[in-house]
């Protein structure tokens, strides 16, 4: 407890001298408001209010998404675009052949991940079985340049859409696994994802400014490797930065944590593709 | 030529004569630096973007020399004065000889 | 007294100490050069020529900088702490207007950025601004 308020006290200090970057920022996106600060839910009862990762961000990473050029990842959206509508597999067929215009998925990106059957769904999994299933083509990656440019689009369709992700009744059984994960302790540093996102938002670690960890923004594009990231991919590299071996990307572990961060952020709005560090 | 390299150019449709217009323009492309070690601890060769070039029916822009120094998806602002109706025409030149073009129009009325 | 741990380490951190004195000018000197070759040994003063760089950059990966030098032919931006000191240079033709540019840059480290700008008129001018670049504590 004594760390924890050394750090927050050097915290303010620092969190002075990082031009204007705070709770405060409004966001708006090509003239469309975004939410990116919102009461908690119930479900999220050691949170007051709900923030994107966006307003924790310096004053010029926050400009990059402002406008959908200066945001760097429109052009691998661009990229999407092209696969869109790229045949390919045995079936002859692209994705525009069954759904014409990618438009129609507004809404969806809000939505996920969803629980079908027990399991955990995530845009991946739905990507690769129309290409492994409907297209007779070779399933992608999790995290690969291809799947995350179609998620990018498909998530794009739902920007400035509040996530609303279910996580009662057939969910819920996932939603407690994801739960305990985001909880349980890890890795040689023996930290939890609450002990950063949820006891230290807003606080600096080393040079880092720590978010709450949201999800909302996913595929975003990162500065630091200045290409689109996927959600599983983002948890895969903190692990490893807490020195614990990572779970699978698209296993159940992640699928599991994936849903519950979803619910974590309900009320933020979708802002695929966002940009952060 | 390098994989996966795609342009992005931002320019406006119409003009008024004489105006000074903003062109922005991106194209995505990994800009290996050459400090970059592998696996085994040998340098990954230089392999970058090292020219871009704007020009107005014919007559230049801008033209950038460009080292290593600038990041992975190139991303140049800067402006134009529009005399009359033409095309703008963009080139990248790769370090592998590749060329990558592309081509915008603007209408003065 | 001979060879003791404690007359090691002042031996050591005086030769440190020389190494580094030593070590400035070798390093001041390949900005110089670019400096020196585009100027022609001219003085380059300061004038109009601005230069927009973070105060602190939030990834050294992707800086984002805006350099303007209202009548300038052409501009060099150089990073002095790079391993390489060159950036890039804007030269304006005939359809340029503002003769202004922005781009992203890659920071290796806290340093400064200079940009030197050739005017029409044959003169020069220079501006630099220092960006603190700083290793991210998580990150992944």
């Amino acid at each position: 407890m004594t760390v924890t308020k050394l750090i927050s006290a050097s915290a303010l200090v620092l969190i002075g001298g990082l031009a204007q970057a705070g709770e405060s920022d409004t966001l708006s996106v090509e003239g469309q408001a975004m939410t990116t600060r919102v009461a908690a839910q119930a479900h999220t009862p050691n949170l007051d209010e709900v923030f994107s990762g966006w307003v924790f961000r310096t004053d010029e990473t926050q400009a990059l998404q402002m406008d959908d050029f200066e945001n760097p990842g429109f052009v691998f959206v661009d990229k999407g675009i092209d696969l869109y509508a790229k045949v390919d597999g045995s079936e002859g067929k692209s994705c525009a052949s069954c759904h014409e215009n990618v438009e129609d998925f507004a809404g969806l990106r809000a939505s996920m991940p969803r629980v079908v059957d027990g399991d955990v769904v995530s845009m991946e999994n739905m990507v690769n079985d129309c290409r492994t299933e409907r297209m007779g083509a070779d399933a992608w990656k999790w995290s690969s340049a291809d799947m995350t440019a179609i998620t990018a689009l498909i998530g794009l369709q739902s920007r400035g859409m509040p996530v609303n992700v279910k996580f009662d009744g057939d969910a819920a059984a996932q939603w407690q696994k994801g739960k305990e994960l985001y909880y349980t302790r890890v890795g040689q540093l023996d930290m939890s994802c609450s002990n950063c996102h949820e006891d230290n938002y807003g606080n600096m670690i080393r040079a880092d400014h720590l978010s709450q960890g949201q999800t909302n923004g996913f595929p975003t594009y990162r500065l630091k490797n200045a290409k689109l990231n996927s959600i599983h991919g983002r948890f895969k590299g903190c692990m490893k930065n807490i020195r614990a071996t990572p779970f699978k990307e698209g296993g159940e572990e992640f699928q599991a944590l994936e849903l519950y961060l979803a619910s974590r952020g309900n009320g933020l709005t979708v802002e695929t593709p966002s940009v952060r560090n | 030529m390098a994989k996966g390299v795609k342009p992005r150019v931002k320019v406006p449709k119409t003009a008024a004569a004489g105006d000074m217009i903003t062109i922005k323009t991106l194209i995505s492309h990994k800009m290996e630096s050459g400090q970059r070690k592998d696996k085994d601890g040998n340098k990954i060769p230089r392999s970058i973007i090292n020219r871009f070039t704007c020009e107005f029916n014919g007559q230049s822009v801008i033209d950038v020399t460009i080292e290593p120094a600038i990041s992975t998806n190139p991303y140049f602002k800067f402006d134009a004065v529009v005399p009359e109706t033409g095309e703008f025409k963009f080139t990248w030149y790769d370090d592998d000889g590749s060329v990558y073009e592309t081509a915008k129009n603007i209408a003065v009325g | 007294m001979g060879l003791t741990r404690r007359n090691m380490m002042l031996a050591g951190t005086s030769a440190f100490a020389v190494a580094t004195f030593c070590g400035i000018p070798v390093l001041a000197s390949a900005v110089d050069e670019h400096i020196a070759d585009f100027t022609g040994g001219a003085d380059a003063v300061a004038g109009a020529i601005e230069l927009d760089a973070p105060e602190i950059a939030e990834n050294g990966n992707t800086v984002p900088i805006t350099v303007s030098a209202p009548g300038a032919s052409s501009i060099m931006i150089l990073a002095a702490g790079n391993p390489v000191p060159a950036v890039a240079t804007f030269n304006f033709g005939p359809m340029s207007a503002a003769r202004s540019g922005s781009t992203r840059i890659r920071l290796a480290k806290t340093q400064d950025v200079i940009a030197v700008a050739k005017m029409e008129d044959g003169s020069f001018q220079t501006t630099q601004a220092t960006v603190k670049v700083t290793i991210g504590g998580c990150g992944g």
